[in-house]
């Protein structure tokens, strides 16, 4: 079975910073939600509380990057993305500044509805320049993402997961900048997916698989810069077309980067982006919305039924079946 | 040119004098791009003038005397680019910051850093001028400015943070930052006077530029933020209101700042300025004083003429300052 860890970065980011005097942690009044209590608790000289006042706090942060200090941001995706996107953009991404700004509940991942789903944070924060994106899909992620997010001279957003986390990649197989994990190999069709939707979408892999169909799968942890050269690979190895799934709308975000890519780079190719089209959500279970929006397993065994122009067989049974462990390198895959 | 506490302070009449030659400078480039901010130089020059001369604590300049050309945005792959804070003088641990917010105000501000020395005769050649990083606006990058802060509201934030971490390291110097009174218009004024106050940083100082004037006209009528110091004082800030061309009164209000970083709330000085003082003929503008633009031939000859009147005035003082010195 499929391991999970209960709060992963809540733990791991005191053990992170016990070493790095510099790094700073400040909240908008979201301090246990974004699993930043225990970091407050260990070093409460290096956290700080800014109340329900993110657009101060990103100026705050921007002049304590000034003065040599990390400061990591916790607080919801959306609110990290659309209520100061001025003050992200001029205070901290115009100067280059080395704050890192940790958005939770991506997506779908909340009940709390509209107000609380950042479904189209990945495309505001690319829009901008200097600043780098990274997203984490599972716990390996969430404890390695700092590491990566701290090596880069300037503003990171990053997508970050809590709660309960699936352990989908070795602890031991770090998320690297600009390099997307090779988790299938096959030449019919190439599939790729971002945060949450790679468990889904290994759970359809899989099962396509068993049908016969080369799947190509990879995990993207670097939504900007996006210039993995694998990734062009893939999308050009593939036979029958290509599919992305993204826990985001599919503007701006993941699906919106490999067509830009796939253009400029003349990969004449179909694809498919399953995201949220165009429409907002609504407040309700995280499995009842992966459906609703076809963010889920069948979305994706439907889109590749529709690249292949055949009807695959795959039914919800087969998917319920596949039992999902920690996976290594793409070589493994046959195991599954 | 030593730093502003050592050797004797220099006094109110140096202030005027300055000032007035910052009014004429800014009037000049005024009628060269006909056009310009010039109500704000009539309201913030004494404002200026005082906090440069009289009550920061600044290194020499170490940028050049005429301004590097734009060398492109921040970015990882630039290692050209470049803040105007070295017009400021060193980073230092006793040394005070400054941050400029309204950049609109850049033309008072340059001025004013050639009447200081720190920038040369020669520093505005390139001013408005496409490639010059000596901007209408100013930007980080401009002489005297050191973060971006053309989207108003955004610089006390920024200051706020540079403050906190000036004290975490136990620095005395303070931070101050320059404000305009429309920017208390802004929700984010009051989200960080509220973090400032909450955390209590000391060691900031903000003089606000209180002519009463915005974009639309008079704040008034386009939306008031009076009463201002009960509304900054409520929010935990000690808070001064003076004569914005009193630098007497000015000093004396800054100087309530402690230096050495022993305060416990952010100072805040109202100052109450008059955007037409020196220029008696702005007022028939009013309320359209925000940027000013020649509306005839006839209104351009007037001003012209003020310029060349105060020149003449000028040049006399000097003649008379050369002889009392012969």
């Amino acid at each position: 079975m499929i391991q999970t860890v209960t709060r992963p970065h809540r733990e791991h980011i005191v053990r992170w910073a016990e070493q790095r005097p510099e790094v700073l942690v400040l909240s908008a009044d979201l301090t246990s939600s974004c699993e930043a209590d225990l970091f407050r608790d260990a070093y409460p000289e290096r956290f700080f509380s800014l109340g329900m006042a993110e657009q101060n706090m990103m100026g705050f942060a921007a002049g304590l990057a000034r003065e040599g200090f990390s400061p990591y941001i916790h607080t919801f995706a959306v609110f990290v993305t659309r209520r100061p996107y001025d003050q992200v953009a001029m205070s901290i991404a115009y100067p280059n500044l080395p704050v890192r700004l940790v958005g939770f509940l991506p997506g779908i991942t909340t009940p709390g509805g509209v107000t609380h789903q950042a479904i189209d944070d990945v495309g505001l924060m690319r829009l901008i320049p200097n600043m780098t994106i990274l997203e984490s899909g599972d716990a390996t992620d969430v404890e390695s993402v700092l590491d990566v997010a701290q090596a880069v001279d300037g503003p990171v957003y990053i997508r970050q997961l809590r709660g309960e986390v699936p352990r989908l990649f070795p602890a031991d197989e770090p998320m690297r900048l600009g390099e997307a994990r090779r988790l299938a190999e096959g030449d019919d069709l190439c599939v790729i997916s971002s945060g949450i939707c790679t468990e889904e979408a290994l759970r359809a892999t899989t099962a396509l698989r068993q049908r016969g169909l080369g799947v190509r799968h990879l995990h993207v942890s670097t939504l900007k810069p996006f210039d993995d050269p694998r990734i062009a690979q893939a999308l050009a190895d593939v036979r029958l077309g290509v599919v992305t799934m993204e826990n985001h709308s599919i503007i701006g975000g993941l699906g919106s980067a490999v067509a830009e890519l796939m253009a400029e780079q003349a990969i004449g190719r179909r694809l498919i982006r399953l995201g949220l089209k165009d429409t907002y959500a609504h407040g309700a279970s995280r499995p009842y919305l992966m459906r609703e929006y076809g963010l889920d397993a069948p979305a994706l065994v439907r889109a590749a039924e529709t690249l292949a122009g055949k009807a695959l067989g795959v039914g919800e049974d087969d998917l319920s079946a596949v039992r999902l462990g920690t996976l290594s390198a793409a070589e493994k895959t046959e195991d599954l | 040119m030593p730093a502003a506490s050592d050797g004797p302070r220099p006094d109110a009449d140096r202030v005027r004098l300055v000032a007035d030659a910052v009014r004429r400078r800014v009037l000049d480039y005024t009628l060269k791009n006909n056009g310009g901010y010039l109500s704000q130089a009539c309201s913030s020059a004494e404002l200026l003038a005082t906090l440069y001369l009289r009550v920061m604590r600044l290194g020499e300049s170490t940028a050049p005397l005429v301004p590097q050309p734009f060398a492109g945005v921040p970015a990882p792959d630039n290692p050209n680019a470049f803040t105007g804070a070295d017009y400021n003088g060193p980073r230092a641990p006793d040394l005070d910051r400054f941050i400029f917010s309204p950049v609109h105000y850049a033309l008072v501000l340059y001025s004013l850093l050639i009447e200081l020395g720190r920038l040369g005769p020669n520093g505005l050649d390139a001013f408005n001028q496409d490639g010059s990083t000596v901007e209408l606006i100013g930007a980080e990058h401009s002489p005297g400015h050191e973060v971006t802060a053309g989207s108003l509201g955004q610089a006390l934030s920024q200051a706020g943070g540079i403050a906190l971490a000036r004290k975490l390291r136990g620095e005395t110097g303070r931070v101050w930052v320059f404000m305009s009174d429309g920017e208390f218009q802004e929700g984010q004024t009051w989200e960080a006077l509220a973090a400032l106050a909450h955390h209590r940083i000391g060691n900031l100082g903000i003089v606000v530029d209180t002519n009463a004037q915005q974009c639309d006209g008079a704040m008034a009528d386009v939306m008031t933020i009076e009463p201002l110091a009960e509304r900054i004082r409520a929010f935990g800030a000690e808070v001064r209101e003076v004569d914005g061309h009193d630098s007497d009164a000015l000093a004396a209000a800054a100087d309530l700042l402690p230096a050495g970083g022993g305060g416990e709330r952010p100072l805040v000085v109202i100052a109450r300025t008059d955007p037409c003082r020196g220029i008696d003929l702005m007022r028939t503008r009013a309320p359209k004083l925000h940027y000013v633009r020649f509306a005839s031939e006839e209104e351009f000859a007037t001003y012209e003429r003020l310029l060349a009147t105060w020149n003449a005035a000028a040049a006399d003082q000097a003649k008379a300052d050369t002889e009392i010195g012969a």
